[in-house]
């Protein structure tokens, strides 16, 4: 059974408890450990900034070429804070059991009150490093409700909050980098953790300019590499996110926990044709003032404006007159997939329902609209081409985040010691279903202010070991079984597709048997086609140019490669998990009113899987969830 | 479905900084109108690579004009011919059937091509390293409402804050200049109370970290109108006013030497 | 990878003084153009203001002439007041040019030597702003040129020292000499009109409410100064100052140095 080491005593004081009987590391000493960093998101650029500032050593790894490149950059709404500065009720045991119930019961509790505490932290961290949140006139800061909270607790800048907080963490990061407490290796692309005797001791990048393996030893190493949405293909993630890093560590004994728990964000814009190349996000503050309607006739011809008030299906305030349009990103979604199988989708393609602002316009004015709105209905015009100003906007729900990740315990150490998992890469906070503005919360939570606190809790004991030399042969083994994998690809003669080809029929499987709804039959069947086609991709897939070198279709297939191996692993936790609970809906598992159903007697509990080898199934191992201070219901959003 | 356009594309190919560079010419046909320039440029390599051709290398990432990572000049403007858009939000029906497209890399000395469209442009973190941060290191900070900002600072701040650090006004600038990037960076962070501080020690450090790697500015205005943010060029007057005063003011800073 | 080169590298490890280190900066090189530019567009105009007195008559204009060379009165000895203000000026100009001077040198290698396959599109640069450099070199030939013609008196045998009505006919009613002082008049309004409102950016002093009235500022000064400057030559071309009733040297009294 999983140990989550969670620490004694009531809830409010778990954490208090555990910095107190945590060891340290003296400040002199800090000097004296190497941690490295994969990935300078919110997660991975807070951390190795605050790590730094604290005195150790560290290495920072991205494949971009600057940190601030990272896609936490694109999150656009907000970042929840307990400040209760709107005098609206909100407190942190209020954010914890937002969260938790948000969850559908599917997180740990003791995580989650971790993270609404530190949740104030994090907003004065912010300000104090000049991020530029929303303010009144007053001069004080603004809040927003958001994504189905009640209260108004988060905190924004403009569209472009996810910007914001990453430039905040990324200008920290230079810092650290000018006063040489942190090496920055960027377009570098982390190919394999590296373990000796059970712990981790390193990593193998591939230097992406020059296509050589360079091996790195620290006494710890920190996966912020974020989450696996680019399964689907088609996702709101940017193009080169991968789940390469964590599939790696989990090859080398992380257990991987929930991969089947994936957030479909309801508001993004539909795809157009086949080239699509990726789905973006409207934020879903949009679903604050826009109304959501399909017409009622499904084989409605008339212009939108000639649809008579009453021939509109507002589907989302008919079922849940109570929360309406601002339903969790769950029920939204799945509500509009219904009315879109039921065939009454909207646009060329049918793919679509609309946002339709007429009533905002009608009511504030379309000048107070521009203000709240303004750059995404720019966004929305510049790709379709239409004003939203005047027609409603066509939305359609895509994969935009995932609540599981590499199983870690209280203190985001992973099955491996000395390998951490932070940010959207492991899997702790947001159970099956995370609650809007929460993301960035959760990164810049467990790189602020837990992981500097928990990892000197390993280290102490460590002080005197020098870090493993890369002469060593597990590093001269990985660094070869890594440079044998990269070039195996250009070396094969006469494939017939390229990588993206494979990438995009992948996609097609996951998203059809494993996308908003699954069943036995479909997961079943999926099981049985992902490998097939992981056999004719690595048999038939077409790599060109040399691997010495800038080679994109290089950087590609391992990623792809990887995916194929995880997308199986996804439909199996799928599969076995035959509830149905937030972001994961069995369609054997409903209520009457077609509303997930929970099964809390078998699957209160973490599925996290362990590798067995490659042809082998992985092993499921239960963490079970103990829920002492909220309580367990039916989410109802009537 | 959408229209379909047939175009005439030039694209530079260049295998590394040193290289000799050429242009490809290619008869891209059956682009659809709804897709991005990238996606364009997506189906090209597709096409290239069922001819065995490697395909072009290109900087994009999230493609939706806020990561910074793409940009390519096109037909002589940086990002194209859409006012405040990064190459990635450009759309096919801006252009028309028939079109003939020049596609280049971003062109400057401290930019070095890496290869084909893809360019090094680790200069900006050098600049941002130099002093573009404030020093608030974690758990130092005081109460988010502790300091009152005035909305309008805060706004300004913000309207500053908004660059991506895509590099496109460093394209298109005839001097390679690189003070709309900077200066947005100062004035994001030296509006704010939080950053008065190390106003003018962070202003001296960035702009003569700038001068390191780039040009001087002439007042085209060229940046502005490249940039995908809109940045404007008020902020290149209040970093050229500020590092004056900063030469001034760190000298009689009794603590500096 | 490449590396980019830095100036750190060669910065000398002495501090110069303060003043000198300043200037080794591009954005203060920037300042001293501007502040050296308004000396010298404060001196055309004035320039252009006395010469309007051509139009009072030989009388008017070889008075005020004199005058100058007579500035301070009994206070100063002749023409040291005059030779004061020559040198402030020189020193000016000579500043404005080597700012400028090594400020373009420093661009084209910032720019590098590959340049766009593609003409640029240029979205905000004006041909005035593009020709800065030549338009400035025009400038300069011409002020050595307008000083040998009127001031040294180089090209004429009928030039006569303090006959400055005189002077200005017999020059300028050769027309390719008008030619050369409307052109040169022309190019000088151009790097004017950039000048004067790149002056306002470059010192910082910009307000974005005003930024439409220093366009308006620069375009009316440009303006004023090619039109009186323009209407000498013209003037003489068109027979509106001639040489009737003026005997050559006729005021002529104890001109000269």
């Amino acid at each position: 059974m999983l140990d989550a080491k969670i620490p004694e005593g009531p809830i409010e004081d778990k954490w208090d408890n555990h910095r107190f009987n945590m060891k340290l590391v003296n400040p002199a000493n800090k000097r004296k450990f190497d941690v490295i960093v994969v990935g300078t998101g919110l997660a991975g650029a807070s951390a190795a900034a605050s790590l730094a500032e604290l005195g150790y050593n560290v290495k920072v790894f991205t494949f971009h070429d600057s940190p601030r490149r990272a896609h936490s950059i694109a999150a656009q709404g907000g970042i929840n804070g307990a400040k209760n500065y709107r005098n609206d009720g909100d407190s942190i045991y209020r954010l914890f059991y937002d969260t938790v119930k948000g969850g559908d019961y599917r997180s740990r509790e003791a995580n989650v009150y971790r993270l609404a505490q530190v949740s104030v932290d994090i907003i004065d961290q912010c300000v104090a490093q000049g991020v530029p949140f929303a303010r009144e006139y007053g001069g004080l800061l603004a809040n927003r409700s958001f994504g189905g909270a009640q209260v108004s607790r988060t905190f924004y800048a403009r569209g472009q909050t996810g910007q914001q907080l990453l430039l905040g963490a990324y200008q920290a990061l230079a810092g650290a980098i000018k006063s040489g407490k942190v090496t920055l290796y960027n377009r570098s692309d982390v190919l394999d953790i590296v373990t000796k005797d059970g712990e981790a001791k390193g990593i193998i990048a591939r230097d992406m300019l020059t296509g050589e393996m360079h091996a790195h030893s620290a006494h710890a190493v920190v996966l912020a590499t974020g989450g696996y949405g680019n399964v689907y293909y088609l996702s709101t993630n940017a193009m080169a996110c991968n789940v390469t890093a964590a599939w790696r560590a989990h090859r080398k004994g992380a257990l991987f926990a929930n991969p089947c728990y994936t957030q479909i964000h309801p508001t993004c814009i539909p795809a157009s044709d086949e080239f699509q190349s990726k789905l973006t996000l409207m934020s879903e503050s949009l679903r604050n003032d826009g109304r959501i309607w399909v017409p009622r006739d499904r084989d409605e011809a008339r212009a939108v404006a000639d649809i008579p008030e009453d021939e509109r299906y507002y589907f989302l305030e008919e079922k849940y007159p109570a929360f309406g349009n601002l339903v969790p990103r769950d029920v939204a979604s799945r509500n509009a997939k219904t009315v879109v199988d039921e065939g009454r989708g909207v646009g060329p393609l049918k793919n679509g329902v609309y946002l339709d602002f007429a009533a905002a316009i009608a009511r504030d004015g379309e000048q107070a609209v521009r203000e709240r709105y303004g750059n995404l209905f720019q966004m929305y015009e510049r790709i379709t081409g239409e004003d939203p100003y005047h027609s409603p906007m066509r939305i359609y729900p895509a994969t935009h985040y995932t609540m599981g990740g590499l199983w870690v315990d209280y203190n985001l150490m992973t099955t491996v010691p000395g390998l951490y998992a932070l940010g959207e890469a492991n899997f702790s906070d947001h159970g099956a279903n995370r609650l809007g503005a929460s993301a960035l919360m959760q990164g810049l939570a467990d790189g602020y202010f837990v992981l500097p606190y928990t990892i000197g809790d390993y280290l102490a004991p460590k002080l005197g070991e020098t870090a493993l030399s890369t002469d060593d042969p597990v590093f001269t083994e990985a660094v070869k079984d890594v440079d044998d994998r990269a070039r195996q690809w250009t070396t094969k003669k006469g494939g017939t597709h390229g990588v993206e080809h494979y990438h995009r029929e992948l996609g097609k499987i996951v998203w059809e048997y494993c996308g908003m709804a699954r069943n036995q039959n479909g997961l079943e069947k999926a099981l049985s086609e992902i490998p097939a086609l992981r056999e004719e991709f690595r048999k038939n897939v077409k790599v060109l140019g040399s691997p010495d070198g800038i080679n994109t279709m290089l950087e590609k297939v391992n990623r792809v490669d990887d995916f194929m191996e995880f997308a199986e692993l996804k439909v199996r936790d799928a599969l076995h998990r035959t509830e149905s609970c937030g972001g994961h809906f069995r369609e054997e598992s409903q209520t009457e009113e077609g509303e997930a159903l929970r099964d809390d007697e078998n699957f209160a509990y973490v599925g996290a899987w362990e590798w067995n080898g490659p042809d082998q199934e992985q092993t499921l191992h239960k963490e079970p969830l103990e829920f002492e201070y909220v309580k367990l219901t039916q989410r109802s959003y009537k | 479905m959408s229209k379909m356009l047939n175009l005439k594309l030039k694209i530079w190919r260049q295998n590394g900084p040193h290289a000799q560079g050429s242009f490809l010419e290619v008869d891209a046909h059956d682009i659809p109108e709804d897709a991005s320039f990238l996606e364009m440029l997506d189906v090209v390599n597709e096409r290239l690579i069922a001819d065995d051709v490697e395909p072009v290398t290109f900087g994009h990432d999230c493609r939706e004009g806020i990561c910074g990572t793409c940009g390519v000049m096109i037909n002589g403007q940086a990002h194209g011919p859409e006012k405040g858009t990064a190459t990635c939000q450009l759309h096919m029906r801006k252009f028309n059937d028939g079109d003939e497209i020049v596609i280049e890399p971003w062109q400057a000395t401290s930019f070095p091509i890496l290869k084909d469209l893809m360019v090094d442009r680790r200069a900006f973190d050098r600049i941002v390293e130099a002093g573009g941060y404030i020093s608030a290191p974690t758990g130092t900070a005081p109460d988010a409402n502790e300091i009152p900002i005035p909305k309008e600072v805060a706004d300004t701040s913000m309207d500053a804050a908004a660059c991506i650090g895509c590099g496109a006004c460093v394209a298109a600038c005839p001097n390679s200049a690189a003070q709309l990037f900077t200066s947005a960076k100062l004035h994001h962070l030296n509006t704010l109370p939080q950053g008065q501080p190390e106003r003018w020690k962070r202003t001296e450090a960035m702009v003569e970290t700038m001068e390191d790697f780039f040009g001087s500015c002439t007042n085209h205005g060229e940046c502005h109108e490249a940039c995908p943010k809109e940045i404007s060029l008020d902020f290149i007057a209040f970093m050229n006013k500020d590092y004056v005063k900063s030469k001034i003011k760190n000298r009689s800073l009794a603590s500096k030497r | 990878m490449t590396t980019t080169a830095r100036r750190e590298d060669t910065k000398p490890a002495r501090k110069l003084p303060w003043i000198l280190e300043m200037y080794r900066s591009d954005v203060a090189k920037k300042w001293i153009m501007a502040v050296s530019g308004v000396i010298l567009l404060g001196y055309i105009a004035a320039h252009m203001l006395g010469n309007m007195k051509l139009y009072f008559g030989a009388e008017e204009i070889n008075h005020y002439g004199e005058s100058l060379r007579d500035l301070g009165g009994d206070l100063v000895p002749r023409t040291h007041l005059l030779w004061i203000m020559r040198i402030g000026l020189t020193a000016a100009f000579a500043v404005h040019i080597h700012a400028a001077y090594s400020l373009t040198r420093k661009n084209l290698q910032a720019r590098g030597r590959v340049r766009y396959d593609e003409p640029r599109q240029y979205l905000a640069a004006n041909y005035a702003s593009r020709t800065m450099r030549w338009s400035g070199v025009i400038v300069l030939l011409f002020v050595v040129f307008h000083l040998a013609d009127l001031t040294w008196g180089w090209f004429s045998d009928d030039w006569v020292r303090g006959d400055v009505y005189a002077n200005v006919y017999n020059s300028m009613d050769a027309w390719p000499i008008a030619l050369i002082y409307i052109a040169a008049n022309v190019a000088l309004a151009m790097h004017i009109f950039h000048g004067a409102w790149s002056m306002f950016q470059t010192l910082g002093i910009n307000n974005p409410r005003y930024n439409n009235a220093r366009k308006n500022f620069a375009r009316g000064i440009a303006g004023l100064i090619l039109i009186g400057n323009l209407s000498f030559p013209l003037a003489v071309q068109g027979g509106l100052v001639d040489l009737d009733g003026h005997t050559p040297g006729q005021y002529n009294l104890e001109y000269g140095e």
